[in-house]
């Protein structure tokens, strides 16, 4: 006899019925995650909403879907606050293009509603630290002698003595720092991304944390001496000195020897 | 009296000549015979960088103060505002940023020491690989080499002076260095900086050797060595009319006095170049010194990077031995005391005795004025070579987290990479090189023997091709079969008639072994003989 | 190539002839008159540009104002460098154009004398000493008998050891006190709190999160008068917080931690810079200076590089208003090593140096 399936199916039905099981699937997640803590609370439901929908489609492959992470593969992001997620993804470091040393900061793959969205999601998860306010991060506001102290005492050993960057073990590096904003510079203070060590408030507090950036700032202007050579030290003036200064004195020494026409 | 000077110039010549005989001296310097080649002022360069160093260095004398009292910076500078630091330190700041021209004659004297170390090894590398070292000149081989280490002296403890962050871990690895040296080494470190480390009085003891004893004996063997060259009088390449027994050249009025006397302006210039347009020593990017900070990139300047090369290359323990050791209780950090301290006496000593071990192979007594063509003593070249590529990768090394930075590399596979290099690449580069030196004696030994290629073809009537081969010129050939043929020496039997082993033997037969090492495999010379023979060959 | 038992063909000579000294190729400064000129007011030119760059160096001098900003410093110093540059080039470059161009360059040939004095020479210098010698009354009288031999040895004597009036008091009295028992004992004492580098605020327990790491200095260390800098060379110390299940405490190290904060010397065991690069996730200290490793998780113990001694650690505990403390000083001198390191006795637990 016919069964009721052979008159009831349409050609398009196993695409509603895929249609039919994510939304479902998604139903239930969106049902069974936690209720959104206090850590920001003039975020709208809306962002946080949008920012767990892009956190499925981008970030949960490696994260899971309620960002609890996965051994060996990813951390878990419940607790890391919003701060880590607009650096982590402001940066371009997230999504996490290969596996390697490090991850690397690359071309930048939000904008920065959808970052913010992002972060809402995961502070959501579970209270952490803040994206810091312009005022917190507004170096003019900072005294950039005592961020020179702090930062040397705190950050050149990897960052170099002015934030040009430097080498950590087994091919992992410090990034340079002139072409970092302000925002990303606090956060990755406050955070301790990967291999950074974590500054919290009590540690530097943000007062400090804006006198760093006002003497970061400060290094981004030309030097007094002229061309910077990278700002590396004794290294790169030891290969300049030799190619262009000797360089230049044997060709000149080459000229005073040869026969003139 | 033969030419005519103005009135005033011969009244000063007649009143200076009665009273110290300058006549005589004037007569025999004036038209001395200098050879003319461009690689015979690389010590020039030397020579005017230290000058420069002298004249820059006076202004900064007038500026500096060599004190480590802490004061608190009062001047320009923003992020140096309230930061209590060394007089020293703030005065080095002070004649950067408050002084018109200050900051630019800190960076020409900067500039200039590192072209100064810089170009005395080049000197010495040019001195070496054209054998300019041997009989007469090994006791200016020897000054030369004691400026090349005054030099790294200089260096050291001038770049310590303005106390900043970077210098002051550098003095601070020393006194490791120091402590490290069995029984001794404590006590060494309290001499030098009267106490423990800083100490408050290294800052002035560092500038009085700075600006005046290491100069001073810098200067002392200048003149030395410079007398050593007018007395032996200058090499010179090989070429027609050269000959162990003259000079062929220019004199020294006017020619040289022109063109050697021009050569410091060219340099004094493209140090000024240098001093105008790149920053150098930045030290209020480092800091006042204090012990706790560090940066990233923390190394000597470049002349001293083979020691922080060795120290960071050595390991620790290896496979489980340890390379510090205790014994009787006293603790022995050989991982220090190699790499600081025994490696560099090795090197220095290998290169200053140098002179002496190739006299020993050669067994050669005469005068040689007349210079080889590297290619023309393969094993001193390779030697020569070998030595610098030990030297580059231990400078290398000293760079490791610089490179690992720049080139995305793991700064730890660099280190043991290094470890296994520094043994075996040095002894390939010889080899290499000394393959290569025989091979271009070849090349030579064929250009005599059948001129050069022309590219013209020929065909005789029987039908065979020829490709006519031009010989080479007068002076050419002359070169390429005027080199000194040195066999392997042979030395005096064991024993006498007697049966008694003859005093001085074993010494003998390890110079007839370094001889055979030397000079066994060699290219002799064209002979005319065999000229005829090719030339015959041909026809 | 050669075979030296074939009798040649010709009579080829035993060695090649020198070609002597090349012929003098003219310069065209040589034959051709304007182009003599030429040259002389190239040269000329040149050394007009070196007046030009003195002009332009004391202009810049006078002319431009150095004041706070960056800007005018570089200013100021690349211009009077542009004019000694000019100065200095012109007339280098005008002097060997000068030599190159159109002085003399016919070579011309010198003797060279053998450097060995003649025998007459040598003869009379020997023949002068040996004479001076036998005036002096050192030397032997004609019948062979040595005479006066006291005044040798004892001159040699007096000579030889004159210079230590002079040296030892300039060497001993560089060496301050000479005391290296010093290098046993730092600032740290049973109490004494660890403060924030540099301001000097102390730390709570609370402050340290894990992942932290503070730069640390004894409190009492900045208000200091004397020797400041040389109690915190020895003193600085590096506390962090590890989760307590990557700790492996150190047997006989049960009371030196808590918590998972762990405190450690900074100074490297190395040759003394300070360990200062903290990697968070593997819990490493790297020291920048020559890239020795310290495994915080493992008693600091070196994991690669060329030190050899793991970095001593710092007993601390919680006083009573939630703030670190130091249990007592290190239990072994910090820094690098030095011959008597293990012979210098332990300090006593108040704290006072056990040692003058």
């Amino acid at each position: 006899m016919k069964t009721l399936a052979t008159k009831r199916y349409h050609k398009a039905a196993p695409l509603f019925l895929v249609l039919l099981l994510l939304a479902a699937i998604t139903g239930v997640a969106a049902v069974t995650t936690s209720s959104p803590a206090t850590a920001a609370t003039q975020v709208s439901a809306d962002a946080i909403l949008e920012g767990e929908k892009l956190f499925a489609s981008n970030c949960a492959t490696c994260h899971g879907l309620g960002a609890q992470g996965q051994q060996n593969i990813a951390p878990s992001l419940v607790g890391v606050g919003a701060a880590a997620v607009d650096f982590q993804v402001g940066t371009g470091r997230m999504p996490l293009q290969m596996s390697g040393p490090q991850a690397r900061a690359k071309q930048v793959q939000f904008d920065q509603g959808q970052i913010d969205q992002l972060a809402a999601y995961v502070a959501s998860l579970g209270s952490g630290p803040a994206v810091p306010t312009a005022e917190q991060v507004d170096g003019s506001l900072g005294d950039p002698a005592n961020g020179m102290q702090l930062f040397r005492t705190n950050c050149a050993m990897c960052h170099g003595s002015v934030g040009g960057g430097g080498a950590l073990t087994q091919g992992k590096f410090a990034p340079s720092l002139w072409e970092t904003t302000p925002t990303h510079i606090y956060e990755a203070m406050l955070v301790g991304p990967q291999s950074m060590p974590v500054f919290n408030n009590a540690n530097l507090t943000p007062e400090a944390k804006r006198d760093v950036i006002s003497y970061l700032e400060e290094q981004r202007q030309p030097s007094a001496g002229g061309l910077k050579l990278g700002a590396i030290g004794p290294v790169a003036e030891g290969f300049w000195a030799w190619m262009v200064g000797i360089g230049l004195i044997i060709a000149s020494t080459v000229w005073v020897g040869a026969r003139s026409s | 009296m033969g030419t005519t000077l103005n009135g005033a110039a011969t009244g000063t010549a007649n009143y200076v000549d009665e009273r110290t005989s300058i006549g005589g001296f004037v007569k025999f310097f004036a038209r001395k015979i200098f050879p003319d080649h461009w690689s015979f002022m690389l010590g020039e360069v030397a020579l005017y960088s230290f000058i420069v160093l002298l004249l820059s260095g006076v202004f900064l004398t007038a500026f500096f103060v060599p004190s480590m009292t802490l004061v608190e910076y009062t001047g320009s500078f923003p992020t140096m505002r309230g930061v209590e630091m060394s007089e020293a330190f703030s005065s080095t700041l002070h004649m950067s940023f408050e002084i018109p021209g200050g900051l630019l004659m800190r960076q020409i004297h900067h500039w200039a020491a590192l072209l100064f170390t810089a170009s005395i090894l080049v000197h010495m590398a040019r001195v070496f690989f054209t054998g300019a070292f041997r009989k007469p000149r090994e006791i200016n081989w020897l000054i030369g080499f004691t400026l090349m280490i005054m030099s790294l002296a200089a260096g050291f403890t001038g770049y310590s002076l303005p106390d900043d962050v970077l210098s002051g871990n550098g003095l601070r690895i020393i006194d490791g260095i120091l402590k490290a040296i069995p029984v001794v080494g404590s006590y060494m470190s309290f001499w030098l900086f009267g106490g423990e480390f800083p100490g408050e009085i290294l800052i002035p003891r560092l500038f009085t050797a700075h600006v005046l004893l290491v100069p001073g004996v810098i200067l002392g063997l200048i003149a030395l060595h410079l007398f050593l060259v007018f007395l032996h009088k200058h090499t010179q390449y090989p070429g027609g009319g050269r000959t162990h027994k003259n000079v062929v050249g220019l004199p020294l009025f006017p020619v040289y006095t022109a063109k050697a006397g021009g050569f410091f302006f060219v340099v004094f210039g493209v140090i000024a170049f240098m001093g105008a347009f790149f920053t150098v020593n930045p030290v209020w990017n480092y800091g006042p010194y204090d012990p706790s900070p560090v940066s990233a990139g923390t190394q000597p300047d470049w002349y001293i990077l083979f020691v922080d090369g060795a120290l960071r290359m050595m390991p620790g323990e290896l496979f489980g031995f340890p390379f510090e050791w205790v014994i009787g209780g006293y603790t022995l950090s050989m991982n220090l005391l190699i790499p600081g301290l025994i490696m560099p006496a090795l090197l220095f000593g290998f290169m200053a005795f140098y002179p002496w071990l190739e006299a020993w192979a050669s067994g050669d007594r005469g005068e040689k004025h007349v210079l080889d063509r590297p290619r023309n003593a393969p094993v001193r070249t390779g030697i020569g070579v070998g030595v610098i590529t030990f030297y580059v990768i231990l400078a290398l090394e000293g760079s490791n987290d610089i490179v690992a930075n720049l080139f995305h590399l793991s700064l730890n596979d660099l280190t043991i990479f290094s470890r296994f290099a520094i043994f075996i690449l040095p002894v390939v580069a010889f080899w290499i090189t000394r393959r290569l030196c025989t091979g271009l004696q070849r090349k030579d030994h064929e250009l005599v023997l059948h001129g050069n290629e022309t590219g013209r073809i020929v065909r005789h009537e029987n039908g065979e091709y020829i490709e006519i081969h031009e010989p080479l010129d007068a002076q050419a050939h002359w070169i390429r079969v005027s080199y000194e043929d040195i066999a392997p020496l042979d030395f005096a039997p064991q024993f006498n008639d007697r049966g008694v082993e003859r005093k001085g033997y074993k010494f003998d037969r390890f110079k007839a072994r370094l001889s055979k090492f030397y000079f066994e495999d060699r290219i002799t010379p064209v002979t005319p003989d065999e000229l005829e023979e090719a030339k015959h060959q041909h026809h | 190539m050669s075979n030296p038992d074939q009798t040649p063909h010709n009579d080829a000579p035993e060695s090649f002839k020198d070609p002597g000294v090349p012929y003098h190729r003219p310069r065209r400064a040589d034959v051709d008159p304007k182009a003599a000129k030429r040259a002389e007011r190239q040269v000329a030119a040149l050394f007009g540009l070196s007046v030009l760059g003195t002009i332009i160096a004391l202009w810049a001098y006078f002319g431009l104002d150095i004041s706070d900003d960056i800007a005018s410093i570089q200013q100021v110093n690349t211009m009077i460098g542009v004019g000694i540059m000019l100065a200095m080039l012109g007339i280098g470059f005008g002097a060997i154009h000068w030599a190159k161009t159109l002085m003399r360059d016919h070579e011309m040939v010198e003797e060279r004398h053998e450097l060995r004095s003649s025998e007459e020479a040598r003869e009379g210098a020997i023949q002068n000493l040996k004479d001076g010698v036998v005036d002096s009354g050192i030397g032997a009288a004609a019948n062979g008998v040595p005479r006066r031999g006291l005044l040798k040895g004892s001159l040699i004597t007096a000579l030889a050891i004159a210079p230590l009036a002079l040296l030892v008091p300039q060497i001993g009295n560089m060496g301050g006190d000479w005391n290296i028992s010093k290098f046993r004992h730092t600032m740290w004492k049973q109490g004494t709190r660890l403060a924030r580098d540099p301001d000097g605020t102390p730390i709570k327990a609370s402050d340290v999160t894990i992942g932290s790491v503070f730069h640390v200095i004894p409190e009492g260390l900045n208000e200091l008068e004397t020797h400041k800098i040389e109690e915190k060379s020895k003193a600085v110390v590096l506390l962090i917080r590890l989760d307590p299940r990557d700790l492996n405490i150190q047997p006989g190290r049960e009371d030196w931690s808590f918590d998972g904060i762990v405190a450690y010397s900074k100074i490297c065991t190395h040759v003394g810079c300070p360990v200062a690069l903290y990697e968070q996730q593997t819990h490493h200290l790297l020291c920048p200076c020559h890239q020795s490793t310290f495994d915080v998780a493992n008693g600091c113990k070196v994991v690669f590089g060329p030190a050899e001694r793991p970095l001593p650690q710092l007993p601390i505990a919680l006083d009573s208003d939630g703030y670190i403390v130091a249990q007592r000083d290190f239990e072994e001198p910090v820094g690098p090593s030095y011959w008597t390191r293990l012979k210098t006795p332990a300090v006593a637990s108040t704290g006072e140096e056990a040692s003058s």
